[in-house]
């Protein structure tokens, strides 16, 4: 054994342009498969994560069905009692005048401008720090990766009071604004942007008396595509799971995103003279992830093989 | 408060130094696209880190309204027992559930690069689709099943005629959040460390097969060794987190009132300091100390990381 092969691969396929490397990848997975067998206790083991990880989503998916009397008296992890589903989701839908499919428009608005705006931002900043040398990079570098270490509550307050100075407490750009800044999508494309762009395709771009707006556009932004999803999806988690920036910011029920909703509808049980709705609570929370999880499924060769070549990976 | 060498990623030094090397001329022209990201990222980050300074060293008093107190603030959150029960419950948490977390991402990782799994592909994006979840609803749901009346526990309790103590008592909600919190993040944490696996050169494998090394043996002086920037960042990221931790709590609250305090962890506190008690002098000290103290356990953590590589 020796342990000179087991130092540190510093130049892990960095000196290779990105999908180049991908192939190797994917090439890797059948030769490790002849190497050797499946193992079934493996697997089995691994079942127990998968377990963990599933069972609340099935017993999400099994209550749903329920009343909120049906709840009370039947096994969770088992269907029972009258089929509710579809008479939970119109209720969720019809609840309180509607504001249900209220807070879901404010989340995907919320989405749409945040999460696609720091998608854009990220996605322009990431190319800069991958592609140009220019005053103030290191500066830059230094601020915004500092910046990830500062518990995004600790801002809380502050931007609140500033926010609140600025009339922009209770309306939706209360919301928006922060979450257009992703420190972590900024990394993930600036390490995308320096493996997917080769510096040859630019300078040949300009040779040609492209603008720089233009290079950018038409000669390297498709080739960040793979990296652009990727950082999409991640920021969309963070809008559409978003909590503690809204709860300080939004008093207004109106502009409410899903959870903050959700909890309203959970906290109203605890109220004197609350109605108990706990079956809405549940079909709502269902509602509410499954775009979530239908986007990671849908998208899922797009954003793995952007993760793993834009990703940590020394 | 942006100390440059806090969290730098161990990824994050090889591209800067690879690009310098092969951009092709010094020039403004970059400002062109990162100026957008910095002008909305000194209006959302920095302008508030100043002014959560500012308002850290000012009180405001019901007679003679805003005074400057210099570090009195500071001076009073190191004698507040609040803060401190606060601050040993999060250490306490991520003592216990950050390598919990960690390692089971860690095994299923290499469970999946080892190539011995059936299914891997559906394995994969099965433990990570909890991270899709949103805290809030990852935490009505466990706390639902928490719950002694409808909840499994109270199921398990009825079928067999047990008693189980509820998860959502004192002694045990702690425990209880750390499971909520680990559901959510072990897929998410294997991702990093899968994507870090997949890129580990082959030729590494091929020659410790000559050698006749072992799985164990390839796990421990390749795969491991290879990936130990990918664990230090994650780590970083759950140190983090862990000091930040609000949402789980702050929503179990509802369901279990008794159980959590207003001052249950640092972030709590800072919250209810400003939205119930309008203290929002003394809520940013407590956040800044906070996150001061978050920036040298990351610091600390990235350092033993590195240190260890050589």
């Amino acid at each position: 054994m020796s342990v000179q092969t087991a130092s540190r691969p510093r130049s892990a396929g960095t000196g290779t342009s990105s999908p180049t490397r991908l192939r190797t990848t994917r090439l890797r997975s059948p030769r490790t498969a002849r190497r050797s067998r499946r193992s079934v206790a493996l697997t089995l083991l691994m079942g127990l994560v998968l377990l963990y990880s599933l069972a609340p989503l099935f017993w999400l998916l099994v209550n749903a069905t329920k009343t909120q009397d049906g709840l009370l008296n039947s096994f969770g992890l088992w269907f029972g009692g009258d089929f509710a589903l579809w008479d939970n989701i119109a209720r969720t839908a019809t609840y309180d005048g509607g504001i249900f499919l209220r807070w879901f428009a404010n989340t995907v608005l919320y989405v749409v401008l945040g999460a696609g705006g720091a998608t854009f931002l990220a996605v322009l900043g990431g190319y800069a720090l991958a592609k140009f040398d220019f005053p103030g990079r290191k500066a830059v570098f230094a601020v915004v990766i500092g910046a990830v270490a500062i518990p995004g509550t600790a801002l809380a307050v502050p931007t609140f009071l500033m926010f609140s100075q600025m009339g922009l407490t209770n309306t939706p750009w209360a919301v928006i604004i922060p979450s257009l800044i992703s420190p972590f999508g900024l990394y993930l494309m600036w390490t995308f942007a320096s493996e997917a762009i080769p510096t040859e395709i630019m300078e040949s771009a300009r040779i040609d008396g492209a603008s720089e707006a233009r290079t950018f556009f038409q000669v390297c932004l498709p080739l960040l595509t793979p990296g652009i999803v990727t950082v999409l999806l991640f920021t969309m988690v963070a809008t559409w799971n978003n909590y503690f920036l809204p709860l300080i910011m939004l008093k207004n029920p109106d502009w409410y995103p899903l959870t903050l909703g959700l909890n309203a509808w959970n906290a109203q049980a605890a109220t004197a003279g609350g109605e108990a709705i706990f079956n809405l609570v549940i079909t709502g929370s269902l509602l509410t992830i499954l775009p979530l999880i239908a986007a990671f499924l849908l998208l899922q060769s797009y954003w793995q093989s952007g993760l793993s070549a834009g990703s940590v990976k020394e | 408060m942006t100390s440059p060498q806090v969290t730098v990623p161990a990824g994050a030094a090889a591209p800067a130094g690879r690009t310098s090397r092969r951009a092709s001329r010094r020039s403004w022209a970059g400002w062109l696209f990162i100026g957008p990201f910095m002008a909305v990222f000194a209006l959302v980050f920095l302008a508030p880190i100043a002014y959560s300074i500012y308002l850290s060293v000012f009180r405001n008093q019901l007679i003679g309204g805003t005074a400057f107190v210099g570090l009195d603030n500071y001076a009073r959150a190191l004698g507040d027992a609040q803060f401190w029960s606060a601050l040993g419950r999060v250490s306490l948490f991520l003592a216990v559930q950050v390598p919990v977390m960690l390692f089971i991402a860690l095994v299923v990782a290499l469970a999946l690069d080892s190539g011995r799994l059936y299914g891997r592909s559906f394995f994969r994006i099965s433990i990570f689709l909890p991270y899709a979840v949103p805290a809030v609803v990852a935490t009505l749901m466990w706390g639902f099943m928490y719950g002694t009346r409808f909840g499994l526990v109270g199921n398990i309790n009825q079928a067999f005629g047990l008693n189980l103590p509820s998860p959502l008592s004192s002694e045990l909600v702690l425990a209880s959040i750390g499971n909520i919190v680990t559901w959510e993040f072990i897929g998410y944490n294997m991702l990093i460390f899968y994507s870090a696996l997949t890129v580990i050169p082959k030729s590494l494998y091929e020659a410790s097969e000559i050698d006749g090394a072992g799985q164990l043996r390839v796990i421990t002086a390749i795969k491991l060794p290879a990936i130990r920037g990918a664990i230090v960042v994650a780590s970083i990221f759950s140190v983090i987190g862990s000091f930040q931790l609000f949402n789980e709590p702050s929503i179990l609250k509802s369901l279990s009132p008794n159980t959590i305090s207003t001052y249950f962890t640092p972030n709590l506190y800072a919250f209810s300091l400003s939205f119930s008690g309008q203290q929002y002098n003394y809520s940013a000290t407590v956040a800044i100390i906070m996150g001061l103290i978050t920036m040298a356990i990351a610091y600390a953590v990235q350092v033993r990381g590195m240190r260890k590589e050589r």
